[in-house]
């Protein structure tokens, strides 16, 4: 195969959808043809530059985005694309030039102490990773200290707080004050699920309330368009 | 008194629909055995592990992120052997002994009453909208508020006067300042229980409120033999794990023996498979490993099988409601239940609208009716529920009380024998061969009450005029005394119960 077949191919399949050749595909036709994890080996075997399969990456996730918005893709079908890059990135990551990495930041989420909804949550983590940024997720009803003691030991730049309860959401103010006073004043703190607001982000002092996935996405984009 | 000679509530007599074909039934009870069996529950809660382990169960400790689970996996024929303890028939009991609930798995008779906790209470009020050429209609405008205690009472208050609710579920989450984890459920109960005398359903938010509940309960229901209320509690969380403080309460709610519904509510397409035999073959496993957990720490516990399947959302994964599916997956579970003689919790009849109006009626009849259809005893969601389960509002649900007398209608088995034939034999022959009019005919059926009445709102002239109606109706309700407590034993209550609120009524007074 060429290269440049490779390359098409590969976004091909992300848009599709076509995480391997056990797969379906976005239009049922595609078993048995090699999908996303096949193609990203046989490009770093052909030799194209990690970098250069990044943007492939973005290129086709632009393209489902649109798709997206435009209707003629459902939630499904654009979660399937994301987990294509997703689980893609996992192999290319240790391939990237050290220090240049993706460049798009570490993301640490969890769904707070009281709380166990996380649909939402790993909507939003299927998402985030598609969009090529590293995310460690701690799971449900985790504590506030947990929670800083993650941020200690994972350093990310962006923390993410889920809530679907009213009684739930105001244990986010704890984790934004703990988060503070344990001095890490730099990483962005985003929050969401149902009840939450973006008046009460402010008022707790998190950085970011996002209604949904995409609406993470451009607002994460934002603030690395920002910084 | 013995169950039998005790007077119930009149429940709605159906012919089950079922859609499963007995092998399907018995396929779908495999594959759950075989999920219990095989994958089992991830259960948090220690104390669930060791009555599963005391009990017969596999139990294998496992960690995840520093976190402890227990894997509990269920023999085939443990879970059948614990199946023979469930009772088949429960009884709920209710402030006014007339609206004691039977609830027989043999017998497919139904009741509807609300459900959710929803944080929104939208209250409505009537305007006149003019266009040129003088036209006017009268269109509700909408404003919507927080969930308070006095939107509780105002609902219950509502709930106690619309007579196609069986029972109530507290239907609005009270986010008053002055209410805590722990003063929470005995305000709900109590707000309730002040407002209705129909049967009183809820979760539990502390299960250290427990005690003080049941007490009030007893005090309220002053010496019957069924408490007025019983509980709610969802110990699953989709896909096959138990939550740890929910298992703590079934066990300690079982062992008081108070009436409690097992749920589990997987999201077909995002929490379960969404094809229906996947997911219902899911829920069943999990609320079979619920009802098996009550029963082993109460044996004989009274329990109903709490299904709420729901579907997600194709473009948001949100909870879905208007979707066939929605009622596709209730009436399965509702023949499961019936299968292994356990009477069905089940839901139908909330809009995804969120608003009152044209999409929020279709979403709601269907649902009805389907569901209702396949024999549920128990349909909860039923009133006043808009934007998937997050907005009450009291005027959808005067519209859905009318709604449902429909459905009931329509369904009611057809109760004649033969002598009722030979009756109407008599009385055709007689009109043809004389006036050729049955229009005597009507007043004794209308006497035996099997003619049914046509839709509640009906307008004479060209205008839609059912919003007009039906708000005029729930502020006639509103305006209602309450058929409340009594001082004494109010007095009584708030003596012997601690951390009970000051109820401000919506009609300016307190109680
Ligand atoms: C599914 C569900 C459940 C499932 C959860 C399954 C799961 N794996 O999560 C189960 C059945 C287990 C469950 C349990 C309970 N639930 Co529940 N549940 C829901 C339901 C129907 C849908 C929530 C959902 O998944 N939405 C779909 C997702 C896609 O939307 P989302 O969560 O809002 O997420 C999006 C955005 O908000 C945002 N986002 C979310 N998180 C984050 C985080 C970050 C960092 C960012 C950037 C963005 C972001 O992006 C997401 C993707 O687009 C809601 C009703 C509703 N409509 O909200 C009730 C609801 C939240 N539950 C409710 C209740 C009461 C409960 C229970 C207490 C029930 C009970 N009586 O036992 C328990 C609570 C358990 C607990 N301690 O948490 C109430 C809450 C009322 C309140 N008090 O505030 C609700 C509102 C239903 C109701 N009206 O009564 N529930």
């Amino acid at each position: 195969m060429s290269r440049k077949e490779t390359v098409r191919d590969l976004e091909h399949s992300i848009i599709m959808g076509h995480i391997d050749s056990d797969d379906e595909g976005y239009d049922g036709m595609m078993e048995g043809t090699p999908g996303t994890m096949e193609l990203v080996e046989t490009a770093l075997e052909e030799g194209i530059d990690p970098q250069d399969i990044l943007t492939v990456f973005n290129e086709a996730m632009d393209q489902v985005g649109v798709k997206f918005e435009s209707g003629e893709y459902l939630l499904p079908d654009m979660l399937a694309s994301a987990e294509c890059v997703g689980e893609a990135m996992e192999i290319l990551e240790p391939k990237l030039a050290a220090g240049s990495g993706t460049g798009k930041g570490k993301f640490l989420i969890a769904t707070v102490k009281g709380d166990l909804h996380d649909i939402g949550k790993n909507i939003v983590i299927t998402m985030l990773k598609g969009a090529g940024y590293q995310v460690k997720d701690l799971g449900i009803d985790v504590p506030a200290d947990d929670i800083v003691a993650a941020v200690r030991e994972y350093q990310p730049d962006y923390v993410g707080l889920s809530a679907l309860l009213t009684t739930t959401m105001i244990e986010m103010e704890h984790v934004v004050k703990k988060i503070r006073e344990a001095g890490f004043n730099g990483v962005k703190i985003f929050i969401g699920g149902a009840p939450t607001s973006e008046e009460f982000a402010r008022k707790i002092g998190a950085d970011k309330h996002c209604r949904d996935a995409m609406d993470t996405i451009e607002k994460i984009e934002e603030t690395r368009d920002v910084s | 008194m013995s169950d039998d000679a005790m007077e119930y509530r009149e429940p709605l007599k159906v012919k089950p629909v079922e859609r499963f074909s007995s092998s399907q039934i018995e396929t779908v009870h495999r594959a759950s055995m075989k999920l219990l069996a095989e994958t089992g529950i991830s259960c948090a809660g220690r104390t669930a592990s060791e009555v599963y382990r005391a009990g017969g169960c596999r139990v294998e400790e496992t960690k995840k992120e520093s976190r402890t689970h227990w894997q509990v996996y269920f023999p085939t024929q443990l879970v059948e052997e614990i199946l023979k303890l469930v009772p088949s028939r429960v009884v709920l009991g209710a402030r006014d002994p007339k609206n004691t609930l039977l609830l027989d798995a043999s017998s497919p008779s139904v009741y509807f009453g609300t459900g959710s906790e929803a944080n929104v209470y939208l209250r409505s009020q009537l305007k006149k909208f003019s266009a040129e050429g003088g036209h006017t209609i009268q269109y509700p405008v909408f404003t919507e508020e927080p969930g308070s205690i006095k939107a509780l009472c105002e609902s219950a208050h509502l709930m106690q006067q619309l007579d196609q609710v069986d029972f109530f579920i507290r239907n609005v989450n009270i986010r008053d300042e002055s209410v805590t984890p722990e003063n929470k459920d005995v305000n709900v109960f109590f707000a309730s229980l002040l407002h209705t005398s129909k049967h009183v359903q809820g979760g539990l938010t502390d299960p250290e409120a427990l005690p003080a509940v049941i007490r009030m309960a007893r005090l309220i229901g002053g010496g019957q033999e069924h408490l007025p209320i019983s509980f709610i509690v969802c110990p699953i969380k989709s896909p096959l794990s138990m939550v740890a403080d929910s298992s703590e309460k079934v066990i300690s709610i079982a062992r008081q023996k108070v009436p409690m519904v097992i749920s589990s509510s997987p999201q077909g397409g995002s929490t379960a498979p969404i094809q229906e035999e996947g997911i219902t073959a899911q829920i069943n496993a999990e609320i079979l490993a619920g009802i098996v957990l009550a029963q082993l720490a109460g044996p004989g516990a009274p329990v109903l099988y709490g299904s709420v399947p729901v579907r997600a959302r194709l473009d948001t994964l949100h909870d879905c409601y208007g979707a066939p599916e929605f009622v596709r997956y209730a009436m399965d579970c509702a023949q499961m239940a019936r299968w292994y003689g356990i009477p069905c919790y089940s839901s139908a009849g909330v809009g995804d609208a969120k608003r009152p109006g044209m999409q929020a009626m279709a979403e709601k009849l269907y649902s009805y009716l389907g569901t209702a259809s396949a024999g549920a005893q128990y349909i909860h969601y039923a009133f006043g529920l808009l934007a998937g389960t997050n907005i009450f509002s009291p005027l959808q649900a005067v519209l859905d009380n009318a709604s449902v007398r429909l459905a009931k209608d329509i369904l009611r088995t057809a109760d004649f024998d033969e002598e009722g034939v030979d009756a109407a034999v008599q009385e055709i022959q007689t009109a043809a061969a004389g006036s050729g009019m049955f229009v005597r005919g009507i007043r004794k059926q209308l006497r035996r009450n099997r003619v049914s009445h046509p839709y509640e709102f009906v307008s004479e002239d060209e205008e839609d005029r059912v919003f007009a109606m039906a708000q005029q109706k729930l502020d006639s309700y509103l305006a209602q005394e309450a058929e409340g407590l009594s001082e004494a034993v109010i007095r009584q209550v708030r003596g012997q119960i601690p951390g009970l609120l000051p109820i401000e009524t919506w009609k300016g007074g307190s109680l």
